[in-house]
């Protein structure tokens, strides 16, 4: 495997309650290397926003993080504020859901890449221009040097979630998150985004962690994927096999809420029951109420993860016992 | 088969400070009984406007909108507010379109106090009665939105959309702000209640798959302009413009074998409010000839009940 770029190992992040605290992510451990782009997966609320947010010590306060998470060698976790934001840009940098949102309104294009260039670069005014003209070139937007000037209610989305990965590839980061990068875009613009991200991918070596929802857009740009539920990793591995056998129930389950083009008489099935209360969390496994194939271990104790093939680990009992027998 | 309601030569335009908007450009079509029809294009093709000036919450600038045989545009506020119990809405957002402030009872119970002036054990009864339609219990009437998930709210909105018993739903991107998960509980829900409930829906989406899931016929827009319309299958199957085959190639594939089939339309929208004589998706067409960029094609058939606007349509390659 090529080298790992991000390596996060036991994180954790809490959150202090009045009485108590509350674990958003749990025990969660991931690899990204040089190139290759990891798909996190899960529904609103399972923590993989947490988890991308942890990486550039970005957790929102009282928020609480522990564990380690190193990228490109640099221990990110128990940093100050201002040596975090040496790292941001520069080490690792995010593109966010909605880029009219994202982007400041009150600044041209021009000032807000350059701004981000010459915090993460040791680079002088004119030579950010100049690096973020040819990063518009690279994510094709056409006639860069009239957007440079325009302000960001002149571009369309599309536009605006190119100029938003130019600006994060203009800082030369090693690490790229991209949270729902295409969620607020149109299907024609989130191809184009996603083949761009690909491309910038594999040209500069980036290791991309990619945050979404949507299990197609993982099948189409992602080389492993992890799936998220109530804060815990519970399923990951290649996307080919994940993809092929999903192992844990709750993978499955997923699979078959989503419509596909070309499959009109699939019945689609739903997920009964709530994603668990965090602050309250069952004894035993946290999917145990709404599994169909749930035992009694299940509620007595939470799986770990398991081998369920090469590279793939699932946290279910079924995939352990199974792994026993053989 | 009874058409319920229908639109002709519907036209909208939007005056702006750089110039006229032509959000809706002559476009025509009859919902039939008991159908679903899909509209679908990108965001700024004028598929909320057509939404809107059905219910006439919009003011159209030319055409017909005719329901049961009357215009629309003609009613009074009586026969106004008689038209809206037809037909009935359901917004994207279910957290921007549940008044916070308000419980449920009040929210699924207003439509009723104000047209029928229900009250009491009698509107609660009505109210516990749609819920139940729904899939929420009675027991949560007198909670607030806030109290429930993304899923349970757009739930509440149909609730309240099926409070009048309406003919006609109009479902705008209806779960485009849910988790899948979600979603398939909702899109459910709507095969389930056009059955029960005899419901026709007009369907507005960009996601095609939830359209091929629900829809029995579709519309594709562009521009304001309807470019191809027919049943699903034979344009989900078959596409002839080649816009309807770039929006069905943009959808990721759930397979990652199929990834390398993923393409990417290219070269820009024009500006639409300098839209060129021509056909309006010449510049992103890749089977576009200078006619194309002289004179905007037609609708014309292209099989049974299917049609489109291309003077180079796709079509079926025969084996020689």
């Amino acid at each position: 495997m090529s080298e790992t770029v991000l390596n996060m190992r036991n994180l954790r992040v809490t959150y202090p309650k009045l009485s108590s605290k509350v674990d958003v992510v749990r025990n969660c451990s991931l690899q990204v290397g040089q190139g290759e782009i990891l798909g996190l997966v899960g529904e609103s609320g399972s923590g993989k926003s947490m988890t991308a947010m942890s990486c550039l010590g970005l957790v929102p306060k009282p928020g609480r993080i522990s564990g380690e998470i190193e990228v490109g060698g640099q221990q990110i976790v128990g940093r100050s504020e201002s040596q975090l934001s040496e790292f941001r840009g520069g080490l690792s940098a995010m593109i966010f859901q909605n880029p009219m949102t994202a982007l400041n309104p009150f600044l041209n294009i021009s000032d807000q890449m350059a701004d981000a260039i010459v915090s993460s670069r040791p680079l002088s005014r004119s030579e950010a221009m100049s690096e973020s003209l040819a990063a518009l070139h690279a994510v094709y937007i056409p006639n860069a040097e009239a957007c440079l000037a325009k302000y960001p209610h002149q571009l369309s989305g599309g536009q605006l979630q190119r100029v938003m990965i130019a600006m994060a590839i203009a800082c030369k980061p090693r690490l790229l998150i991209a949270d729902e990068p295409t969620t607020a875009l149109d299907v024609t613009i989130q191809a184009q985004v996603l083949l761009l991200i690909r491309e910038l991918a594999s040209e500069m070596k980036l290791a991309v962690l990619f945050i979404t929802h949507d299990l197609s857009v993982v099948a189409s740009i992602c080389d492993r994927v992890a799936v998220m539920y109530a804060g815990e990793i519970i399923e990951s591995g290649p996307v080919a096999d994940v993809f092929k056998a999903p192992a844990h129930p709750y993978t499955r389950k997923l699979f078959s809420t989503v419509p596909t083009l070309g499959s009109k008489n699939k019945q689609l099935e739903y997920i009964p029951g709530q994603v668990p209360d965090m602050s309250n969390l069952p004894a035993g496994c946290a999917f145990q109420s709404r599994c169909d194939v749930a035992m009694d271990q299940c509620r007595d104790s939470a799986p770990n993860l398991s081998a369920s093939g090469p590279g793939h680990l699932a946290a279910c009992h079924l995939v352990a016992s199974h792994e026993d027998m053989n | 088969m009874d058409t319920m309601l229908s639109a002709t030569n519907l036209v909208k335009n939007f005056e702006t400070s750089a110039g006229v908007v032509k959000a809706v450009n002559d476009v025509s079509f009859d919902l039939q009984s008991r159908h679903t029809l899909a509209l679908v294009g990108e965001s700024g093709c004028g598929k909320s406007t057509i939404a809107s000036a059905i219910l006439r919450l919009t003011d159209i600038d030319a055409g017909v909108v005719k329901f049961g045989g009357d215009n629309v545009a003609l009613m009074n506020m009586n026969h106004l507010q008689e038209y809206r119990r037809n037909v009935s809405i359901v917004f994207q957002n279910p957290y921007s379109s549940l008044n916070p402030k308000m419980r449920i009872r009040e929210i699924v119970g207003e439509p009723l106090r104000v047209c029928y002036g229900l009250k009491g054990k009698e509107l609660v009864d009505r109210v516990e009665k749609h819920l139940l339609e729904v899939g929420i219990r009675a027991e949560h009437i007198n909670r607030f939105p806030h109290q429930f998930s993304g899923g349970q709210r757009q739930r509440i909105a149909i609730a309240r959309a099926l409070a009048l018993e309406p003919k006609i739903l109009i479902l705008d991107e209806p779960t485009a702000a849910l988790d899948v998960s979600v979603q398939a509980q909702i899109l459910n829900l709507f095969q389930d209640l056009k059955q029960r409930l005899g419901l026709s829906y007009l369907f507005i989406s960009h996601n095609l798959a939830t359209v091929e899931y629900i829809a029995d016929r579709v519309m594709v827009m562009y521009l304001g302009k309807i470019v191809e319309q027919g049943p699903v299958k034979a344009i989900f199957e078959n596409p002839a413009h080649p816009y309807t085959r770039a929006l069905l190639d943009s959808v990721p594939s759930l397979d990652p074998a199929n990834r390398h089939q993923l393409k990417a339309l290219h070269g820009e929208l024009p500006d639409p409010t300098n839209l060129p004589d021509g056909c309006a998706f010449y510049s992103r067409c890749n089977r576009a000839q200078d006619r194309c960029k002289t004179s905007s094609p037609d609708l014309l058939t292209m099989g049974r009940d299917h049609a489109a606007a291309c003077f180079y349509p796709i079509t079926l390659e025969i084996d020689t």
